[in-house]
């Protein structure tokens, strides 16, 4: 159990097509394929931001949950925690098949630079200005104990008024994001059991 | 030549992912960073992958990226001077 004074501000949950935010369902899609749902997502809240369609798989997951939690909010202290099972594995199968073409193999750098789970973090905090503390941490499942004894520790410290954390996973077209914003004051307590509570509510 | 910038502006859209950018958009002489299709560096070193890779032109200098890669017009001319593919 992990029991803190801070509170989740809001949370966003993405998968199976669907996109919600506080449990109230925002935008669904018929789409079989990440990318056409993400595309579609992507037009669905207009949102601007042209870069959007050079990023990976798992960044254009992890930059929608939190187009759908940060935008209008102007806290640039923010510090990012983010987590997943597969890493970046589903790029660097892109980034290997590319560099061993047998007809001529080429690093492409707009596959390289996103051969790492992090990025995503960096393409968030150059959307929403955030100067932040950042990590990604990779599980087996996910595990809200670490992720709120860090996000306390933030907080607690002043190194952040505000924190976005959770899991975002993608691989071979699975994708399943649930992005949280814990700060002083929200809707719910911040401890483990309601995170997973809202995590295995679908 | 405007074969070879019709070629140009249709890589540029497909390697770069410019999802939202039609080959009508981009004029000859548009700067391709900054104001005009807003380029990044990676973009810059992808267009260096393609020069190599497309028309067999290594740049030994990735700086001389800055000229060649103003508009379409300027890369074509360094294409047909210096081409082997």
């Amino acid at each position: 159990m992990n029991r803190s004074d801070y509170h989740i501000k809001s949370y966003c949950r993405i998968r199976d097509g669907k996109i919600s935010k506080d449990g109230e369902l925002l935008f669904s899609d018929a789409s079989e394929e990440f990318p056409a749902f993400i595309k579609a997502a992507y037009k669905y809240f207009e949102t601007d931001y042209s870069k959007f369609f050079k990023m990976d798989n798992l960044s254009k997951l992890a930059f929608m949950g939190a187009e759908v939690l940060l935008r209008g909010n102007d806290e640039e202290n923010t510090a990012l925690i983010l987590s997943n099972r597969a890493s970046s594995l589903d790029t660097d199968r892109k980034h290997q098949a590319a560099i061993s073409n047998p007809k001529g193999g080429f690093a492409s750098p707009a596959v390289f630079v996103y051969t790492l789970p992090n990025i995503c973090m960096g393409e968030i905090s150059i959307r929403h200005k955030l100067y932040s503390e950042n990590s990604f941490f990779i599980f087996a499942e996910f595990n809200p104990h670490l992720l709120s004894d860090y996000t306390n520790d933030l907080l607690e410290t002043g190194k952040a008024n505000e924190v976005l954390c959770g899991w975002v996973d993608y691989d071979k077209n699975k994708y399943d994001a649930f992005l949280y914003v814990i700060g002083k004051k929200g809707l719910l307590a911040h401890n483990t059991e309601e995170l997973t509570k809202l995590y295995r509510t679908k | 030549m405007s074969e070879l910038k019709q070629e140009l502006k249709e890589k540029i859209i497909e390697q770069l992912n410019l999802e939202d950018v039609s080959v009508d958009e981009i004029a000859n002489n548009d700067p391709l960073f900054g104001e005009g299709l807003g380029l990044d560096s990676i973009d810059a070193l992808e267009l260096i992958v393609m020069l190599d890779k497309d028309y067999g032109i290594r740049l030994a200098d990735p700086k001389e990226g800055r000229k060649i890669f103003e508009s379409i017009d300027t890369m074509a001319a360094y294409i047909e001077a210096n081409r082997s593919n």
